[in-house]
């Protein structure tokens, strides 16, 4: 119904009520158009919401693995104690509202060819276009020593909301006044690029409370840390938090191996750090079900046309959120929604046969790193000159200033919680 | 508070979404804009709260004109200021068109449901020449009925403190109900704002 004013333009000009607009799919449509969505994360779940609420007549099912949902963004909150787990949790009777098929069961394969996706369940759904949210998987075995099982049980990235986030949360709990917490962050490209420095803050904020004289190491392997964000946060640390938080940037920093009995990291450089606390978040790659279908490229992301999000290595697939290849837009829950929306809107265009509308894109990232201090950034975005990629749009966006007021500060952890509000209600309801 | 949105500026405005067959090949539809806003003022506008404002039912006078103003630093803000830029003039026009075509939904929050009486008899007296209907109506400014309160709490604020541009008159009225001769003559009109949640 939102789309209307577009199509009925595209169809000549006609401006009447909204109720007209489904109908022209019904008469010359026959058979609906099925749609089959592949991950019920932010990117799948809004990109599945939205087809529907373009155009009734498609038929999206939705395939899932897991009951619920956990968002990663706010979760390290989690590890504070500023939220419980559950205020995280989202399930899939809104999307069914929308009339969303859900199913839960694993894909297995997907037939760019045959156009049919396979489950662990032994189902199989034909599509006419398919669209893949997988996430991140993790490039385990980069980090000699550690490993999923590790993950688990002994030393979690805690990357994906769940399990592994009570796990980090409970070892912090449990951390000697004056024990060390190391974090690793990863190498670029990684889900959620600030996330690393705002874990850093949500543990100091409660070390600080309970175990004031324990100590955050982040070993990161990039000089550049949190990017525009990062002066904010050593601002942040060194207001809230005093020495508490030492961030250890460069190549020097990586960590390449382990010693997961000593909880002992050793960087490139031959440092060998012991924690009481680690947290290792291992190099990315998109999710496994990209990596099997063949929609990766050789550094294990997927490359896609920006104005669709069409697959360039398979066509009629469309890649969306952490796992796509993006331009300037950073792997973010927000940029998968906004990105889900334009892919969902382009789709309905393609199985029209009608050229798909200009795009435009948006990512806005809160961090909070105290009480009464969050901080953010923002991009708009919007198809390259040559349509080959996504560009910021020049003097738009950036970050909270560095001389921003403590009232400014305080509003900008409200807006996060209304962002949050927001958007899951977005792609949830 | 927006007589200073002025009166070339709306021209410029209407002209450029006046052509809306040439708006529509040359930019994105209102709707793609106004996805974009949905993460944060929620969808058709209807802000989940706490404190980010809903928009959906905004005139597009009072829309152009306070996008204008975070623009062009007129008026105070964290994020808004620094997203606005991201637009052309025909970009805010077709979003302005959007938002104003949907309704305007009431936040359900809580409320001092002492002081709304007095907040409503304050409102009466000083406010409702402007903001007609209880608050409810956006002719030349935002809804006030029914929007998050700590949003209009900010705003207030940053019209106080010299931070977004207010008329004279409404800073003189802003003066009156908050001064200590009415006892808690500013929270209780809010609260009354906030009480019409249906």
């Amino acid at each position: 119904m939102n789309f209307t004013r577009r199509k009925l333009l595209k169809a000549g000009g006609l401006l009447t009520a909204a109720s007209v607009v489904g109908f022209p799919y019904l008469v010359l449509g026959g058979v609906n158009k099925k749609v089959v969505v592949i991950g019920g994360g932010t990117g799948g779940a809004t990109a599945a919401k939205y087809l529907r609420l373009i155009d009734p007549t498609i038929e999206v099912t939705l395939i899932e693995a897991n009951k619920d949902y956990y968002t990663c963004y706010c979760s390290n909150e989690v590890l504070s104690g500023e939220r419980n787990l559950d205020s995280l949790r989202f399930g899939y009777t809104g999307l069914a509202k929308h009339g969303v098929k859900v199913i839960h069961d694993l894909v297995t394969s997907i037939d760019a060819n045959k156009k049919i996706v396979k489950t662990a369940s032994g189902k199989e759904l034909a599509f006419d276009r398919c669209i893949v949210g997988p996430g991140v998987d993790f490039k385990w075995g980069e980090i000699q020593g550690y490993d999923e099982k590790t993950a688990e049980t002994i030393i979690p990235h805690a990357w994906k909301t769940g399990p592994q986030t009570l796990l980090l949360r409970k070892q912090i709990e449990s951390i000697s006044n004056g024990g060390v917490v190391v974090i690793t962050s990863p190498p670029s490209p990684y889900r959620c690029p600030p996330g690393p420095y705002e874990r850093a803050s949500q543990i100091a904020h409660y070390l600080k409370k309970h175990r004031p004289k324990s100590k955050i190491i982040i070993l990161d392997a990039k000089s550049s840390g949190a990017g525009p964000k990062q002066p904010l946060f050593e601002d942040g640390w060194k207001k809230l938090y005093g020495e508490m938080v030492e961030w250890r940037p460069g190549p020097d920093n990586e960590v390449k191996q382990l010693s997961v009995a000593n909880k002992t990291v050793i960087t490139s450089f031959g440092d060998e750090i012991k924690a009481e606390v680690l947290n290792i978040i291992p190099p990315q790659k998109a999710g496994k079900i990209a990596v099997d279908s063949g929609l990766t490229d050789d550094k294990g992301w997927c490359p896609i046309n920006p104005k669709t999000f069409e697959s360039k290595l398979k066509p009629g697939i469309h890649v969306i959120g952490d796992a796509c290849i993006a331009g300037a837009m950073p792997k973010s829950g927000y940029a998968a929604n906004s990105q889900a929306k334009i892919c969902a809107a382009a789709i309905i265009d393609l199985l029209a046969g009608r050229e798909p509308g200009i795009p435009s894109y948006i990512n806005t990232c809160y961090s909070i790193i105290g009480d009464d201090y969050g901080v953010s950034i923002a991009g708009v975005y919007r198809l390259s000159a040559d349509g080959n990629t996504i560009d910021s749009v020049p003097g738009a966006g950036g970050v909270t200033p560095r001389d921003a007021t403590p009232d400014q500060l305080k509003r900008e952890v409200s807006y996060a919680r209304s962002w949050f509000n927001n958007i899951t209600h977005d792609v949830f309801n | 508070m927006n007589s200073k949105f002025n009166a070339t500026l709306l021209v410029v405005w209407v002209l450029s979404g006046s052509l809306p067959v040439l708006a529509e090949q040359s930019t994105p539809s209102g709707v793609v804009l106004a996805n974009n806003c949905t993460g944060c003022h929620g969808y058709e506008g209807a802000s989940q709260g706490p404190s980010i404002p809903s928009i959906g039912g905004l005139t597009k006078e009072y829309f152009l004109g306070v996008m204008q103003a975070y623009r062009d630093g007129n008026a105070y803000s964290t994020i808004m200021g620094r997203i606005v830029k991201g637009y052309s003039n025909s970009e805010i026009n077709a979003m302005a068109d959007y938002y104003a075509a949907k309704p305007f939904v009431k936040a359900k929050q809580k409320f001092d449901s002492k002081l709304i009486e007095s907040g409503k008899k304050l409102h009466n007296a000083n406010c409702e020449t402007c903001h007609e209907n209880g608050g409810a109506e956006s002719t030349d400014s935002g809804v006030l009925a029914g929007q998050w309160l700590p949003y209009l709490e900010w705003t207030i604020a940053d019209f106080s403190t010299g931070k977004r541009e207010v008329t004279k008159k409404m800073l003189k009225k802003l003066e009156q109900v908050s001064s200590p001769a009415e006892k808690n003559g500013l929270r209780s009109i809010l609260n009354y704002y906030a009480a019409q949640n249906k």
